[in-house]
């Protein structure tokens, strides 16, 4: 019959300040993505903007077409 | 005001098309690297957002002085733009900060005021949007309010303890980061200008539409 195996000594704590540059990879938050995200928050936000702009202009001609048919005709 | 809209979007569009060029080129900051780069649009978004407050506060006092109907359709133009720029701001601050500090959003001073603002002029919005006749004097109260909130937001950051940097980094950025955030920040002054051209003419179109249907009513 053999003993139980003794349970993994823990890992040291960590007592000491390491610099983000130095960590490990699967630690780090790439930051390519949220650059890319943010400058393509840019770009839909004014885009939606300016549709939504250009929309409430054609619904004006198309109430100027409008008002044109119901006035009387110039003599 | 139509001849002036088109060459202005052009204009910023074209410096929107090489802003990414001049802001790759620019020198790395040395302590956040690459996400640092958000810099470049979300500052200019908030003084594109500043200056259409600013011009919305002082349209509102005008109206409240003179009644000019052209004051108030400048004013509400200038607060739908804030909204529109704030929102570009409150956006992309969040996607730097989760690198930056780990978190997308904190309840400090800095954020917190800035949000408030938005919020003030998001609801200028709403009132004018469902507020009824006789809104625009309310609104113009609404938009004075939202002018004297300016200073907290942009001083918060010295006053309080906050996670946010100061104002003072604009001032501060070395020579190899100075020509992009420029580049940028004239680009979204620019298509502030545009916009706000474009917005006035549309409400200036829908007033001239309502005098024309009472005038037909009278015929």
């Amino acid at each position: 019959m053999q003993a139980p195996q003794p349970a993994p000594a823990p890992p040291p704590a960590q007592d000491e300040f390491v610099p983000i540059s130095q960590l490990p990879a699967s630690e780090q938050l790439p930051a390519a993505p949220l650059l890319i995200a943010a400058y393509a928050v840019v770009w839909i936000v004014l885009a939606v903007y300016v549709w939504t702009l250009w929309k409430r202009f054609w619904r004006a001609e198309q109430d100027l077409k409008q008002l044109a048919g119901r006035l009387p005709p110039a003599k | 005001m139509r001849k002036a809209v088109v060459p202005l979007l052009a204009a910023a569009g074209f410096i929107f098309m090489t802003a990414p060029i001049i802001i790759a080129r620019a020198r790395y900051e040395s302590t956040m690297g690459l996400v640092q780069k958000i810099f470049y649009f979300h500052v200019p978004s908030w003084f594109a957002m500043f200056t259409a407050i600013g011009v919305c506060g002082v349209a509102s006092v005008r109206y409240l002085v003179t009644r000019k109907p052209s004051a108030d359709r400048l004013a509400l133009s200038a607060a739908e733009l804030t909204v529109v720029f704030g929102l570009i701001g409150l956006l992309t601050g969040p996607l730097w900060g989760r690198k930056a500090w780990g978190h997308y959003w904190q309840w400090d001073a800095k954020l917190t005021t800035a949000l408030v603002l938005w919020l003030i002029f998001a609801a200028y919005n709403l009132l004018r949007r469902f507020g009824g006749p006789g809104s625009e004097r309310l609104a113009a109260g609404v938009a004075l309010f939202g002018m004297a909130n300016v200073p907290f937001v942009y001083w918060s950051a010295h006053i309080w303890r906050t996670v946010h940097p100061k104002t003072s980094v604009v001032m501060t950025l070395g020579p190899g980061m100075r020509p992009a955030f420029y580049w940028s920040a004239f680009g979204f002054l620019l298509i502030l200008g545009a916009l706000l051209a474009a917005r006035v003419r549309l409400e200036t179109l829908r007033a001239s539409i309502d005098d024309a249907y009472l005038s037909a009513e009278d015929l």
